[in-house]
């Protein structure tokens, strides 16, 4: 079976955001590149209804030798990847603890009860120090804006993806990321979503947010 | 990521649940599969359906679940191996079919898989697919992982074609939904030749006719084959035991369950105290397998999602039992163990095991769940669903509540199932004031319709999809049309199935393989039947409204008004605008217009932002899908639209 590393086993992500972020398809390129470590990988996906508009959560469980349950249990998440943060901030509340990692994109998404001027958005510093204050380390990401700059907001799933394997928490590698890709996706779209990837790991490695 | 429908068989791929499953038929060698739409359970036959492609396999979306299974029955009296799929009240559409297909029995291998929705993650019940296997006395499976998901089936279709009967391999939502690691197996080549033999001796199972008489000699060999499916099932792989000889408690357990019973027990560090007998074979139970592990304990706690069948079951075997094996505790959802209702999860498990057994199970520290529900309350605003923008049932069900508005009869609508359901909520103008099955919208408004001479004077409406339309809403305008009930039929057509990830339909030239076909044109049909039919796009607000206030005032009949406009989220439409929108912020208002902000507090677009600091409405570039329509509703045509080049 595999022989990559786990600090836990179970070792459990959770990718959160809104319907039509790209949720599904972040969380089976993250289980794929997993898989191909000889990992086992367990994924819950919530969509069907929830799509329209609605929140929508991936759990990855990754283990050595074993299946777990595709609901993560609550309070266990180790990692969280919040395709948009008051998802994020949503999902502490079930799953979070004092030592969970946070990745998080900056760009909100409007509620539509926010759009219509009925309830308030919280503000991006709000945002920032509750985080802080929920999570043992959050990485802030403007993954929307670097992917706009790259041609598409599609791609900020990809770059927070790479910001994942760029905080050293999983056996993720660029080559696995290449291969699994490379299987439904066109030449030209591999190579701009593996710049959309390294750009994701630069961000946590390199500069300071 | 596909290459599971071609994938060689030790492959180690990680699979969705109903992936898991459509490779299960391929290796099972199903050469007929037949599905209707519904989540969780599409992409089984999406997936055979490209697998067609590559393997000698016929595969369709047929016009309703109960069509479906005859479909599949009609492979499996022709000699070959076949499968239905469907989402859980999919099985009450099939189930006048159902009940005589098990009396009839079958031929070659037939497998039905119902995916049920534990928790109502995409439905609006919590339908319960095992009790159909019980009513109608077909063998029912349940996999309790993603590798069962796809080696059930090929089990399945193997006891159907033993017993001469159909089998139910019982999935839920989050098994089909989710993914794990799965080992591929061999596809067998096949050259079946369908056959429909059926001029031997009436009574002989293999060649005479396919019916369900005479039917005390048909219901006494259905019993046979039960009987015959239980000496399997004592002998199934897929029932296992895992946990000490003589343990404190012991879990009884089937589906997803097990995965939810597996990890509480984990988590507790409970590995040497309690035991985990996995059912794959959950009806009929089988009753050695069932007395030995019984056997080895006094407690006994039954974990399973809906409703507590495998529980009272074993209740039944236990009481049997008990001058044998001693009478046993049993905990579960009917003595408050478990909730009777919504979904299971590993911590409902644990909680359930901690106080039989006088443990403390663990999740985060109170302090920081409190605190983060507290900061939850300002940082995770309420995030109603809604229609996309660009979504032409926003348009339909605006000009439907304006024309309501303007008749002023307090008329109102019976909705249907779709995307459109939507519409009980803020996003469609809470329009709609029923919703229940296919197809009921316009048999609850033909009823409604007939209640004149008792003094019901409001006009009455009805809103139904294009595929729901083929499903049962046909029958529905039917009925409403012979019996004179007057009512106005509104079909949203929004040129697929949307809701379930535009599968196509029979108004659609294109078939489940993508090749082209003849289309059944709605209107026409309707017209046929005797209807007054109008035809509007409804992103043409006002010709919409005009069209179906002066349909309201036509005092007899049936009127059906057909609104005809692609899913913004279908393949050909998503981002291709019509117009660039903009507000010209000098020309609005804002709050100091009369509308009251009606573009952003009751159009509600996601697109049309009300910017608080400016007090203008403003369009959001990035999610507007350019239809135009919010253009029409603002009565000093401060939002301006341009076509797109």
């Amino acid at each position: 079976m595999g022989n990559a590393e786990l600090s836990d086993d179970p070792y459990n992500v959770i990718i959160t955001g809104v319907g039509g972020q790209g949720n599904v398809l972040a969380s089976r390129v993250l289980g794929n590149m997993l898989a191909r470590k000889g990992l086992f990988v367990t994924i819950g996906e919530s969509f069907g209804g929830t799509q329209r508009g609605g929140s929508v959560s991936s759990h990855i469980r990754i283990s050595r030798d074993s299946t777990w349950s595709p609901q993560v249990p609550k309070g266990a998440a180790h990692v969280l990847v919040g395709l948009e943060a008051t998802e994020a901030i949503r999902t502490l509340v079930d799953y979070g603890n004092r030592k969970i990692k946070v990745i998080c994109n900056t760009r909100p998404i409007h509620p539509v009860g926010v759009i219509a001027g009925e309830i308030s958005y919280p503000s991006a510093q709000d945002i920032r120090k509750w985080m802080e204050e929920l999570t043992e380390k959050t990485w802030f990401i403007d993954a929307t804006d670097e992917a706009i700059n790259l041609g598409s907001p599609v791609f900020g799933n990809i770059i927070l993806i790479g910001a994942l394997s760029g905080i050293n928490v999983l056996p993720l590698d660029r080559e696995d990321f290449e291969k699994v890709i490379s299987e439904t996706m066109s030449p030209e779209k591999v190579e701009i979503n593996l710049r959309a990837y390294d750009l994701g790991a630069s961000m946590v490695s390199g500069r300071k947010l | 990521m596909s290459n599971f429908i071609e994938g060689k068989a030790g492959t180690r791929l990680l699979l969705m649940g109903n992936e898991a499953i459509a490779r299960g038929a391929l290796e099972a060698g199903v050469s007929v599969a037949a599905a209707y739409p519904g989540t969780p359970s599409s992409e089984i036959l999406e997936n055979l359906a490209r697998a067609s492609k590559h393997w000698n396999l016929y595969v369709e979306w047929s016009s309703n679940e109960k069509v479906a299974m005859e479909v599949a029955a009609a492979a499996s009296f022709a000699g070959l191996r076949s499968m239905t799929s469907m989402k859980q009240c999919g099985v009450n559409v099939t189930a006048d079919f159902l009940l005589h297909l098990s009396l009839s029995g079958t031929r070659g291998g037939m497998v039905m898989v119902p995916c049920d929705d534990p928790g109502a993650v995409a439905s609006i019940n919590e339908g319960e697919s095992r009790q159909f296997a019980r009513s109608v006395e077909i063998p029912c499976l349940e996999p309790g992982d993603f590798q069962e998901a796809k080696d059930m089936i090929k089990w399945a279709i193997e006891l159907s074609e033993e017993i001469q009967n159909l089998v139910m391999v019982r999935s839920v939502t989050r098994l089909s939904h989710a993914s794990g690691t799965v080992v591929l197996g061999e596809i067998p080549e096949m050259r079946p030749q369908a056959v429909f033999k059926c001029d031997g001796f009436v009574l002989d199972p293999k060649e005479g006719i396919m019916v369900p008489a005479p039917v005390g000699f048909k219901h006494d060999l259905q019993h046979k084959k039960l009987e015959k499916a239980v000496l399997r099932f004592e002998e199934c792989p897929f029932n296992t035991y895992r946990g000490p000889e003589k343990p404190e408690l012991l879990i009884v357990t089937s589906s997803i369950c097990h995965l939810y019973s597996r990890e509480a027990v984990h988590r507790l560090g409970a590995e040497d105290r309690v035991g985990l007998l996995r059912l794959g074979t959950t009806w009929p139970l089988p009753p050695k397998l069932v007395e030995k592990h019984l056997r080895r304990v006094d407690k006994i706690l039954v974990v399973e999602e809906v409703l507590p069948l495998m529980e009272q079951d074993l209740k039944v075997l236990a009481m049997e039992l008990a001058p044998q094996i001693g009478v046993k505790r049993f905990y579960g959802k009917r003595d408050g163990s478990l909730p009777m209702v919504g979904e299971l999860n590993p911590d409902l498990v644990g909680q359930a095991i901690a106080k039989i057994l006088g443990m403390e199970y663990k999740t985060a520290p109170q302090e920081y769940v409190d605190r983060a529900r507290q900061l939850a309350f300002f940082g995770a605003p309420a995030r109603e669903l809604t229609f996309c923008p660009g979504c032409p049932h926003r348009a339909s069900f605006w000009a439907i509540k304006n024309a309501l508005e303007l008749d002023n009869r307090h008329g109102f609508v019976c909705g249907d199932i779709g995307c459109y359901g939507l519409a009980v909520l803020p996003c469609g103008f809470q329009t709609l004031k029923t919703m229940h099955a296919m197809g009921s919208g316009t048999g609850l408004a033909s009823g409604f319709g007939k209640l004149g001479r008792f003094g019901l004077d409001q006009p009455v409406l009805s809103t139904c999809g294009d595929s729901t339309f083929f499903h049962t809403g046909m029958p529905a305008l039917v009925n409403a049309i012979h019996n004179q009930s007057n009512i106005t039929m509104v079909i949203l057509d929004n040129s697929g199935t949307a809701m379930t990830g535009f599968q196509p339909h029979p108004g659609l030239k294109v078939d489940a393989v993508g090749n082209e076909t003849p289309s059944i044109d709605i209107p026409a049909v309707c017209r046929a039947m005797g209807a007054r039919v109008e035809v509007c796009d409804p992103f043409d607000l006002e010709q919409t409204e005009s069209t179906l206030l002066k349909l309201l005032e036509v005092k007899e009949g049936v009127k059906v008004l057909v609104l005809r406009q692609i899913c913004a989220q279908s393949p050909e439409k998503k981002a291709k605008k019509e117009y660039e929108m903009r507000v010209n912020e000098a020309a609005c208002l804002g709050q100091n217009c009369g509308c009251n902000r009606l573009c952003t507090r009751i159009f509600r677009c996601p697109a049309l932002v009300w910017d608080q600091a400016k007090g203008t409405a403003r369009v959001d570039e990035a999610l507007c899908a350019g239809c135009g329509v919010c253009a029409s509703i603002c009565s000093l045509g401060a939002i301006e639209r341009k076509e797109a080049v």
